[in-house]
């Protein structure tokens, strides 16, 4: 679509550091999220879960907790039969909101309940008797693809039998196998990483409502409402139209709070009791019950000629999904090898079931895992061949033109700009003292699009309503606000962005893949340039003159011509006053499916120190420069390496779920699954590089992701730089690092 | 149930309620004041989203019973602005973008003035080491800290001038 | 569920001995409300020790220093002669926790807990600290090493509590210390402490010493070993090597999602040195 190409263009408002409109409400504590809001007669949910890894549910008797005083609902899988057209979509939602028949993990829902209090509801689970028959389980991905490993989905089959193994991509070009016979290094390696969460600190959280009617109405936090809305609708067999979600301020989602975890219980517990229910999960649920990424065992090989170049990639990617099928290990596999452009090049993943929760999206699903693999190999290349880090990477680079390994041909793309920033940034040159070591490496991630629908309204004193129906995660009303006064030259202020209920708006596809100020943008840029149409329509009613001549500039309507010297241009604000009498409100609208969303690069540099006697990492300089495109509020965009950089830097030291030998999780709390805190972290300095992405009007690419996907190995080549050992296994625990340092010390 | 009768202050206000003996300051404030400020990260005192002052002493609310303030002194983050005009801090949170979702805001910016009313001039590693009981996910913290810092840079400005101006 | 707050230490025990069903006593309640909420503790009546004057007071007097029940890490952080006396405790009491949790938490508390990995109990056993008992039965004196018995078990009798802790007065020429390893800087439990207090004689050599290890048995342990180690010496390299190697004999540890039984066990020696060096600088120790 032409009217989707970039433009170059000198910008007004975009690009400035702007307060962000929901600012003062997040301040003062007015701002609602998921547990903020109350409804007249509500009850309290709350939802009893399998203590065992992997159990057959004999019975469930209900009927004591049924008769408690204060008790108005108790649901199981009964309450929610199956309307996907038998196991149809969404059925495995459907599985994972409430068991039926087999608790497939420690944590897995097995029934629910509303009560009038917290203590009667607390009451209410224990009086629920659930007989289980503990069944055999597997936790590990290795031990899931093992011959005799226990099914955890009987009917899945792999090569005619019975298995774990769900999918099996492969992706890449060329003749590896050729590849390697022509190099002259060859470096093998096998690498784990252990399962992490997004660590949301705001709980899933709704207030559902269902009345006599049959009609609904729930309050969610959530990524995606119209997505929610659809499959809640879907699940509980009502109209789409009849039930309107909310999406409250959202306290964080990172890919966590795509997915529909508990709202149908929320939802079918309503129905029964007849009274609005709110359901907040504990933060033991949380980590229990909502979905983690991948822990992953993959296996990596470079093959390169001694004068730098890379002559064969492959690698072998095996994704847990917990038990339910995803595009994990897939999204592994395509994004392995995105950074570089390799004449021979496969990656094959493997998708494995396992008794362990439903895994979800984690910012850059997939990447940051298959990235520690094939960027710790990259380091080891260059070693081997006596070669710096950043100049191997910039001779394999990816360049406009090459032949992406998962398939596109690349257009204009960042990660060369990147590694050059990189290589003449002050931080590479800083000097390191004893146990320091630095690493660098590097990110990709696709970016998404996707549908999306943005209303825009003029009020009769010039000041606009913008309503969208992406969800504001951190910032984006900010960002939409800044791209509508642009476009309808009009101050910043001028402009308050709401985000729209599902029954406000179009279908919005849910906010993932940083899609939100992509499309969205797109989307608010098509809905003030609609109304500036309109605007110019009744300039040309008050003037009495052809639309054709007049020109919208600076945020008003100029006649154009000589013939029309005498017309004082009309302000917005005066087309607007006189709107009641030229034709009523004045309005932009914008459906769109964004296609083109410009894929985004990212390297980073990271100093550490390590305490040889205990194994223990220090943090001492971040750097991240990544690709914006177009950086429309830049605090924000800054704001997202950030935080990206910081969870990887968590994933890459710390966090991890504990599995023990009877598959239930050990540390689902805060204090055992360590997230970093203020004091581990210096501060994160970043550059934002802009190399427009040719199919946004402003050159955006989205930003949210890409951080996440380098630090895993830019901490463990800075390690390895610090300490002389190389760890192939996050997190890089203190225990696994003073391991490493003592046998290599032959201890 | 033996319901306690509890009467405290609460951002100034006297307030009075009745709540379960094992019932948190927190459930008291959010589901009884209807405080929902502070918010419930883990109810567990590990992530400080419910951070509060009581007695002038900063606590998590998840970890106080409803039935120890008992004539003490509460202050939440609703009682942060003086009136319209906003404390230097959340003017400052603001202005470094030291949010994004928000939902930590309330506790970091009460456990930041509990750090500045104790030290008007702390240093970066104070300021970091004072608000490692509030987990941030979103910023790395990066902007928070700047936006603490500057904040009581402002804050002495301030009361510097009100000292200078006391002595005129 | 009962809610109580007496205003005397007798009153406490009175109720805590004649309560039916589980009775718990709240101090900082930064672990009674952690366990309350996962479930793991349903009381029938709470005793909020914290309205008793004697448990809110930091005396000092010739014996040293009687810290009451409820006064606060932060409370105790902030009082100086403390902090000069016994630098080792009040840096392990205000390590537990965010500045949040130090708001509440108690020494006694801490101790009460009975986990072997409880930050300030390492330095109390290590300055020979004497907890004040009050029950039915009157009250007692009882060494700290002597109240946790095991991971949550105290010998505290039916209706007793600790109204105070003492610590001895510091004795000339002497120091103490505490070293934890989390793996993060902040709000982690111990994975592995160690507490040491020395006394030097006139010439800088180690005249007594006492060091207890956290996080590596199911209750704290004072391991003599270790303080034989370096008596006689001026913590010079070999001494220090004995050190660690008699702390590294010493661990019982298990292998647990916050550490292995090797990890412990090699950091262990690691940090009883390092908190050896730093007690006997204070001691006024030269190296």
């Amino acid at each position: 679509m032409a009217e989707q190409s970039y433009t170059e263009q000198e910008f007004k408002v975009v690009g400035s550091r702007v307060r962000r409109p929901d600012g003062v409400d997040k301040v003062t504590g007015r701002a609602r999220y998921g547990a903020d809001a109350f409804a007249p007669g509500q009850l309290v949910g709350r939802i009893l879960r399998s203590p065992h890894a992997h159990a057959k549910i004999k019975k469930i008797d209900i009927s004591r907790a049924e008769k408690m005083k204060g008790v108005k609902a108790v649901i199981t899988c009964d309450d929610l039969p199956d309307l996907t057209g038998g196991r149809g979509p969404n059925f495995d939602i459907l599985v994972n909101c409430m068991a039926r028949g087999t608790a497939l993990y420690h944590g897995h829902a097995v029934a629910a309940v509303a009560a009038v209090d917290e203590p009667t509801a607390r009451k209410a689970l224990k009086a629920i008797k659930v007989e289980y028959k503990a069944l055999p389980h597997v936790t590990d991905v290795d031990a899931a693809m093992a011959e005799d490993a226990p099914i955890v989905q009987p009917g899945v089959e792999h090569d005619g039998k019975p298995s774990n193994i769900v999918n099996v991509s492969q992706f890449g070009h060329g003749d590896v196998d050729a590849g390697f016979a022509e190099a002259d290094v060859i470096i093998e390696k096998s690498y784990r990483t252990e399962q992490t969460h997004q660590g949301y600190i705001e709980p899933h959280a709704c207030l559902a409502s269902v009345g006599p009617d049959g009609d609904g109405e729930l309050w969610v936090t959530t990524q995606g409402h119209f997505t929610f809305r659809n499959v809640c609708a879907q699940l509980l067999g009502m109209d789409i139209a009849k039930l309107k979600v909310t999406s409250s301020e959202i306290g964080g989602g990172f890919g966590g709070k795509t997915h529909v975890w508990m709202e149908p219980v929320a939802l079918a517990l309503s129905r029964k009791a007849n009274r609005p229910v709110k359901l907040v999960m504990g933060r033991d649920e949380v980590f229990m019950g909502s979905g983690p990424t991948c822990s992953t065992s993959m296996d990596v090989k470079i093959g390169a000629k001694r004068d730098g170049t890379i002559t064969a990639g492959q690698a072998t990617l095996r994704y847990q999904d917990g038990p339910f099928p995803g595009p994990w290990g897939m999204l592994g596999a395509m994004t392995s090898w995105a950074c570089y452009d390799l004449p021979n090049v496969q990656a094959v993943a493997y998708d494995v079931l396992v008794n362990r929760p439903k895994v979800a999206a984690y910012r850059a699903p997939s990447a940051p895992m298959a990235a520690f693999a094939v960027e710790s190999t990259m380091d080891l290349v260059a070693a081997e061949i006596g070669m710096d880090p950043v100049d191997f990477r910039l001779q394999n680079v990816a360049k406009e033109g090459s032949k992406a390994a998962y398939g596109p041909t690349y257009g204009p793309i960042g990660i060369e700009a990147t590694l050059r920033a990189v290589k003449n940034h002050p931080h590479m040159k800083a000097k390191l003292g004893k146990n320091q070591g630095r690493g660098m490496a590097c990110g990709f991630w696709f970016n998404f699009g996707g549908q999306t629908c943005t209303d825009l309204n003029i009020g009769v004193d010039g000041t606009v309503n913008l309503t969208m129906g992406t969800v504001d995660v951190g910032g984006a009303r900010a960002s939409m606000s800044l791209i509508a006064a642009e476009e309808l030259g009009i101050p910043y202020e001028k402009v308050k962005c709401n985000v729209g209920d599902t029954s406000s708006l179009g279908h919005n596809d849910t906010t993932e893949g940083s899609r939100g100020t992509f499309s969205s943008g797109m989307a608010t840029i098509f809905a003030a340039r609609a109304a500036i149409d309109v605007l110019k329509a009744r300039a040309a009613l008050m003037w009495e003159i052809d639309v054709d001549d007049i020109e919208w500039k600076d945020g008003a309507a100029h006649a154009k011509g000589i013939e029309h010297s005498n017309l004082a241009p009309l302000t917005l604000a005066e087309i607007a006053k006189k709107s009641p009498q030229t034709g009523g409100p004045i309005a932009g609208h914008n459906e769109v499916v964004a296609d083109g969303a410009g894929v985004s690069f990212a390297s980073h540099i990271c100093d550490v120190e390590v305490d040889p006697e205990t194994g223990k990492t220090k943090i001492l300089r971040y750097t991240v420069v990544q690709d914006a495109g177009k950086a429309i509020h830049p605090d924000y965009v800054e704001g997202q390496f950030q935080g990206a950089a910081a969870q990887g830097i968590g994933w890459a030291l710390n966090e991890e779920y504990v599995y023990g030998e009877d598959g239930r999780l050990q540390n689902p709390s805060f204090l055992d699954y360590r997230i970093p805190v203020c004091s581990d972290l210096p501060f994160i300095d970043t550059e934002i590089l802009e190399i427009p992405n040719p199919n946004h009007p402003y050159g955006i690419r989205g930003v949210g992701e890409t951080s996440i996907v380098p630090p895993l190995a830019a901490i463990a080549g800075a390690v390895s730089n610090a300490v002389g050992v190389r760890l192939d296994h996050t997190p890089m625990s203190p225990p696994r690092v003073l391991k490493a340092i003592r046998e290599a010390n032959g201890r | 149930m033996n319901g306690v009768q509890v009467s405290t202050t609460v951002n100034g206000d006297v307030e009075e309620f009745v709540c379960h003996p094992g019932e948190t300051l927190l459930e008291v404030l959010r589901n009884r004041l209807g405080l929902t400020g502070a918010k419930e990260g883990c109810g567990t005192g590990d992530c400080g989203a419910c951070s509060v002052i009581v007695d002038g002493q900063l606590v998590c609310s998840c970890l106080v019973l409803g039935a120890e303030v008992e004539g003490r002194k509460v202050a939440t983050v609703e009682g942060l602005a003086d009136g319209n005009r906003l404390h230097p801090l959340q003017d400052k949170f603001l202005e470094h973008a030291a949010l994004q979702c928000g939902i930590c805001t309330p506790g970091f910016l009460v456990a930041a003035k509990a750090l500045l009313d104790d030290n008007p001039d702390p240093t970066e590693e104070e300021i970091r080491y004072a608000l490692a009981g509030n987990l941030c996910r979103c910023t790395g913290y990066d902007k928070i800290v700047r936006a603490v810092d500057a904040a009581a840079a402002e804050l002495r400005k301030s009361s510097k001038k009100k000292a200078s101006g006391r002595k005129k | 569920m009962r809610y109580e707050a007496p205003s005397s230490s007798k009153e406490a025990a009175k109720l805590l001995a004649s309560a039916k069903g589980k009775a718990v006593v709240l101090a900082g309640g930064t672990d009674l409300l952690v366990r309350m909420k996962s479930g793991a503790v349903e009381p029938d009546l709470i005793v909020d020790i914290k309205r008793i004057g004697a448990t809110q007071e930091i005396k000092k007097s010739g014996n040293g220093f009687k810290i009451g029940a409820g006064v606060s890490g932060a409370r105790l952080g902030k009082h100086r002669a403390l902090k000069k006396a016994w630098p080792g405790v009040v840096e392990a009491t205000n390590l537990i926790g965010s500045d949040q949790i130090q708001g509440r938490c108690t020494m006694a508390g801490n101790l009460c807990n009975a986990s072997p990995a409880a930050d300030s109990v390492p330095a109390m056993v290590a300055a020979n600290a004497k907890a004040n008992v009050v029950g039915p039965g009157g009250r007692r004196t009882v060494a700290v090493e002597k109240i946790p018995t095991g991971p949550g078990k105290t010998s505290l009798k039916k209706g007793e509590i600790i109204e105070s802790i003492t610590l001895p007065a510091k004795a000339p020429r002497s120091g103490d210390a505490y070293l934890r390893f989390i793996p993060r800087t902040e709000m982690d439990i111990a994975v592995v402490s160690a507490g040491v207090n020395l006394t030097l004689d006139s010439k800088g050599v180690v005249k007594k010493a006492r060091v207890a290890l956290g996080a590596v048995a199911p209750t704290v342990l004072l391991v003599e070993d270790a303080a034989k180690a370096i008596v006689g010496t001026k913590l010079d390299d070999d001494a220090l090597a004995a050190l660690a190697a008699a702390c590294e004999a010493a661990c019982r540890p298990i292998d647990d999602m916050r550490g292995t039984i090797e990890f412990r066990t090699e950091v262990a020696g690691v940090l009883a040195r390092r908190a050896a060096l730093t007690a006997y600088e204070r001691a006024g120790g030269k190296k």
